[in-house]
């Protein structure tokens, strides 16, 4: 294992004003008693990182980051930066569009937030109330064009594809208004019921996968029109705009995680912190439970590595790239392409990615 | 032993009607189990015989009765199996005994199976000793039955005991009868060693144990004894007796006498049933009458669910096969399944009791493929063929005449279902021949059928379309020349030869149109969209797609994710082990189970 002198940092700040029903991240409601302990904790973690660390990607990730109370965050990003080299560092927080007032915004980009992650989900009021999410389309709306307009220059959005009400005209109006704002990045995620989340106990009617396959291609015409890169299965950004921390997940690089269910990949482990505010703040460093000892293996490299539309240097795995191309024969050109050293799935590829790592994998994964 | 005091009986009842529940409550009052020992179903030593309620083999036992007279009495309790597979051990049993006790259910009459057992009884000489059984049920009619009993078998029953081996009730008249009505045993001790083997079973210690009712003679410990329809000459170790728990070794069994032997014989294919025990050094004239060795009718492919499995799927078929002689395998591959057995079973609940004591007692995941008959094919050539693998038919170019095996079938049912039943027998092929009223309200229809119409399902459909009240019977009777044609299934162009199987002309097409369909529905949709076509020789006759597979990708990957995903990608694999890879086709074993089973 190298040295993991460059890092990615992640923030779990694990409370919400009200919880989504298709939402399984770990997150509480909110409560302002919580704040002192939880940052205490959190600033302990911090002071506790290996020495001369540098990272280039803060991520402060939920929950629902922007309830985090001004002072919280200032004395949160200056241990960071007591602790750690950050400079040039993308500086990620997500935000839900009713936290973003302009008070509010002029206080993140002051404290060094140089990036927005909205989560929209979607531009029609009827599916967003569906989702139990808490603002109407045109809040988000109003509430990226402030962002823009107090300077934040790299904004991104989530919507979600196959969600029970969504029709391809629905669909369709949802991309136009992002597309209408000045947004660089737009994550998309197929609706996927998750165990334990109100969804999962009062499933509603999703899209079935033929359906949910079509808004894809539907959402990646039109942002390639747009101008943007489909640089990963879900996401999308304008050039030079990629997530610069989750780039991080899909090219095996480290990444720390501090907060009740945040997880990390450093010093040759996988593992994360249990799900326990209680616990979190109770203990002076945060428990972890790891739950692998040796990653970035070749096959979990490819797996990741096929996420993104580069794909993945053949030369750079001397052991299996003769098993990585009989496997992709008759995958070819369908669902691979090779060109030169480099096999990249192809976006019909990525739709059924899970199959074909399968067939691409047999004889590499364990 | 004075021949005087034994009596040698069995007992003969309709599935259902409670003849195990009978054998228990002799055996409690005869107190050859402590009650302690009492377990349900005492004389069924397998876990299906008693989920099932049925009895598979035939079992005896011996026990000390105490009559009215004063007298001890010796009873050996043979009991017989109860299903139309097992007809030859059930004629076997009755061969061993002088009386059978007839139970009949006091509110369902006669059946099916009970007639054809009671036939073979009065063949047999037996002394019938009908009990009505079943008396406190509401619906119970003793009186209508045991007129039934007198009308159809034509033996007084009207003094028949009326009991309830549930509640335990009248059993002790069931017991006084067995003494007055059932006679002794004949036979000379002193004449030369004539003993007939009704069953037999493997045992690792002692090696296949025989039961035997001895006809004449005397054999004893350290005879050297010869088994007349194999040869066999074996040195007896034990000779004795059996109680409901154990076997008593007493050195020596005589003429009247039921019993056990072992003499060190390894391979249960020595010891027939049906066969007859003699001397070797002075053996009788003749064998007893009656033998045949036992063949089976319904062959299948067997295969391990994943193919590493394939030398304990061996193992457990010989293992079985130590108990079970008529049970055949031998190995054969297919394209599809790889590596596995062809197996001969006497009909299909014999089937599928083998498969599921493969997959119980041996924890095996098998794939089966569609039950087969033997069908007799002519070629141009003259040469005469016995198929009983599809695989094996040959080019319909070269057939001057294919046949296939037909059954006389009895089927007994109240009489509001003739048509319902007629309706199912004609779907089936059938040939009517006669129907009789057993009374105002119950029918015998004796149909021909072709076998290969009933092994599948035609016992399931009989019984739904009867609410259960019918009941069948039925025999071998000859071949009979039939339009047979291979129905093929190919997926992505390529043939499954696992799915392929014979059929009527007049059947081809609709079956391959349902099977095509349950394919379809069995195979999950995967990368590349998977044609299913039914063929006949070249050409087509039904086809189906799976659509190829749209979505299948795990949208949202982070840090938390990684972990899981890894997992699912191992699972996955781990998943594929139970799928046949066919060419670039994807097919779970569990599809070609289902493609065997046509619900209407």
């Amino acid at each position: 294992m190298m040295e993991d002198s460059v890092v990615g940092l992640y923030l779990h700040i694990p409370f919400c004003a009200k919880k989504c029903p298709y939402c399984d991240f770990y997150s509480l409601p909110y409560r302002r008693s919580h704040m002192a302990d939880y940052t205490a904790a959190v600033c302990r973690n911090l002071a506790a990182l290996p020495k001369a660390l540098t990272a280039d990607s803060i991520y402060l990730g939920g929950g629902t980051p922007s309830l985090l109370p001004f002072d919280a965050l200032q004395q949160i990003l200056d241990t960071i930066r007591s602790h750690c080299s950050v400079e040039h560092a993308e500086i990620t927080l997500e935000a839900n569009p009713c936290t973003m007032t302009d008070d509010a915004l002029q206080h993140w980009l002051h404290s060094g937030i140089n990036r927005l992650s909205v989560g929209i989900q979607s531009f029609c009021d009827d599916e967003l109330k569906q989702l139990g999410r808490n603002h109407t389309a045109e809040q988000s709306r109003q509430a990226i064009l402030r962002a823009a307009n107090i300077g934040f220059s790299n904004l991104s959005v989530d919507l979600m594809l196959g969600t029970p009400l969504q029709t391809a005209a629905s669909l369709s109006e949802s991309i136009a208004t992002a597309l209408s704002l000045p947004i660089t990045h737009l994550s998309a995620y197929m609706l996927k019921i998750e165990d334990g989340t109100p969804f999962a106990e009062n499933p509603p009617e999703i899209a079935d996968s033929d359906t949910a396959a079509e808004r894809y291609h539907q959402l990646r015409s039109a942002m390639l029109a747009a101008g943007f890169h489909h640089y990963e299965i879900s996401n999308f950004a304008k050039p030079g705009f990629e997530s610069r921390h989750n780039l991080k997940y899909w090219e095996c690089k480290p990444y720390i995680g501090i907060g009740p269910g945040a997880h990390s990949c450093y010093g040759g482990k996988r593992y994360y912190a249990p799900r326990s505010l209680e616990q979190f703040c109770s203990s002076y460093h945060q428990p972890i439970v790891i739950d692998d000892t040796e990653p970035c293996s070749d096959g979990e490299r490819l797996m990741l590595g096929l996420r993104l539309q580069k794909g993945i240097c053949l030369q750079d795995y001397p052991h299996c790239s003769s098993i990585l191309l009989r496997n992709a024969k008759p995958l070819q050109p369908r669902f691979v392409t090779i060109q030169d050293d480099t096999l990249s799935l192809t976006s019909d590829g990525w739709l059924v990615s899970n199959s074909v790592l399968g067939y691409l994998l047999n004889g590499i994964l364990p | 032993m004075a021949n005087e005091t034994i009596r040698n009986f069995c007992i003969i009842a309709h599935i259902d009607h409670g003849k195990s529940t009978l054998a228990d409550r002799i055996l409690e009052k005869t107190q050859a189990v402590a009650v302690r020992d009492m377990e349900e179903q005492l004389l069924d030593n397998m876990d299906i015989e008693r989920e099932r309620g049925i009895t598979i083999k035939a079992r005896a036992v011996t026990l000390n009765y105490t009559a009215q007279d004063g007298k001890t009495y010796l009873f050996n309790l043979i009991d017989t199996p109860g299903h139309v597979d097992f007809n030859y051990e059930v004629s076997r049993s009755l061969a061993a005994c002088e009386g059978a006790i007839l139970i009949v259910d006091a509110s369902q009459g006669i059946e099916a199976q009970t007639l054809a057992n009671t036939y073979l009884a009065i063949e047999a000489d037996l002394e019938l000793l009908p009990v009505i059984n079943k008396i406190d049920l509401p619906s119970a009619e003793p009186e209508r039955v045991a007129q039934e009993v007198e009308s159809i078998i034509g033996i007084p029953a009207m003094d028949a005991p009326r009991v309830s081996a549930k509640r335990g009730t009248n059993i002790e008249d069931v017991l006084e009868r067995i003494v007055t009505d059932i006679p002794a045993p004949k036979g000379d001790e002193s004449a030369p060693l004539q003993a007939l083997i009704f069953d037999s079973f493997y045992d690792s210690y002692k090696g296949v144990i025989i039961y035997i009712r001895v006809k004449e003679g005397t054999v004893r410990v350290g005879d050297r004894i010869r088994l007349m329809a194999t040869g066999a000459e074996f040195t007896v170790v034990e000779a004795g007796v059996m109680s409901a728990t154990d076997h008593i070794n007493q050195g020596s069994l005589c003429a009247g006498e039921v019993g056990y032997l072992t003499a060190s014989i390894k391979s249960i294919g020595d010891t027939r049933v049906g066969d007859t025990i003699t001397l070797a050094d002075h053996p009788c004239d003749s064998p007893l009458p009656g033998y045949r060795k036992v063949s089976p009718m319904v062959f299948s492919g067997i295969y391990p669910a994943d193919g590493a499995h394939y030398n304990d799927l061996r193992d457990a078929l010989e293992k079985l096969q130590l108990n079970d002689a008529a049970l055949t395998f031998e190995p054969e591959t297919s394209i599809a399944l790889g590596f596995g057995f062809r197996c001969g079973f006497l009909g299909l609940l014999h089937m599928e009791i083998i498969q599921e004591r493969l997959e119980r007692e041996y924890n095996l995941d098998l794939v089966t493929t569609a039950p087969s008959v033997i069908y007799r094919v002519t070629l141009t050539s003259g040469e005469v063929l016995m198929i009983d693998n599809p695989s094996n038919y040959p080019n319909p170019a070269n057939i001057a005449d294919a046949e296939e095996p037909m059954v006389k079938a009895d089927i007994l049912a109240p009489s509001e279902y003739v048509g319902s039943i007629m309706e199912l027998c004609q779907e089936r092929r059938g040939v009517f021949k006669d129907m009789q009223y057993i009374d105002e309200n119950r029918v015998n229809l004796h149909y021909t059928l072709p076998l290969n119409e009933i092994i599948y399902d035609f016992f399931d459909a009989l019984k739904s379309r009867t609410r259960g009240y019918a009941s069948l019977d039925y025999e071998l009777a000859g071949y009979a020349s039939s339009k047979l044609v291979k129905l093929d299934f190919l997926l992505n162009g390529d043939i499954v030869d696992a799915l392929s199987f014979i059929v009527h002309t007049d059947k081809a097409y609709t079956r391959a149109r349902k099977i095509a369909e349950k394919l379809k529905e069995n195979i999950p949709r995967q990368l590349f969209e998977v044609p299913i076509q039914a063929a006949i020789g070249g050409k087509v006759i039904a086809r189906e797609t799976v659509k190829a597979l749209r979505k299948d990708v795990l949208a949202k990957c982070y840090g938390g994710d990684i972990t899981r995903k890894k997992k699912l990608l191992e699972k996955q694999k781990e998943g594929k082990k139970r799928m046949r890879q066919l060419g670039t086709v994807e097919v779970p074993s569990d599809a070609f189970m289902a493609v065997l089973k046509f619900d209407e």
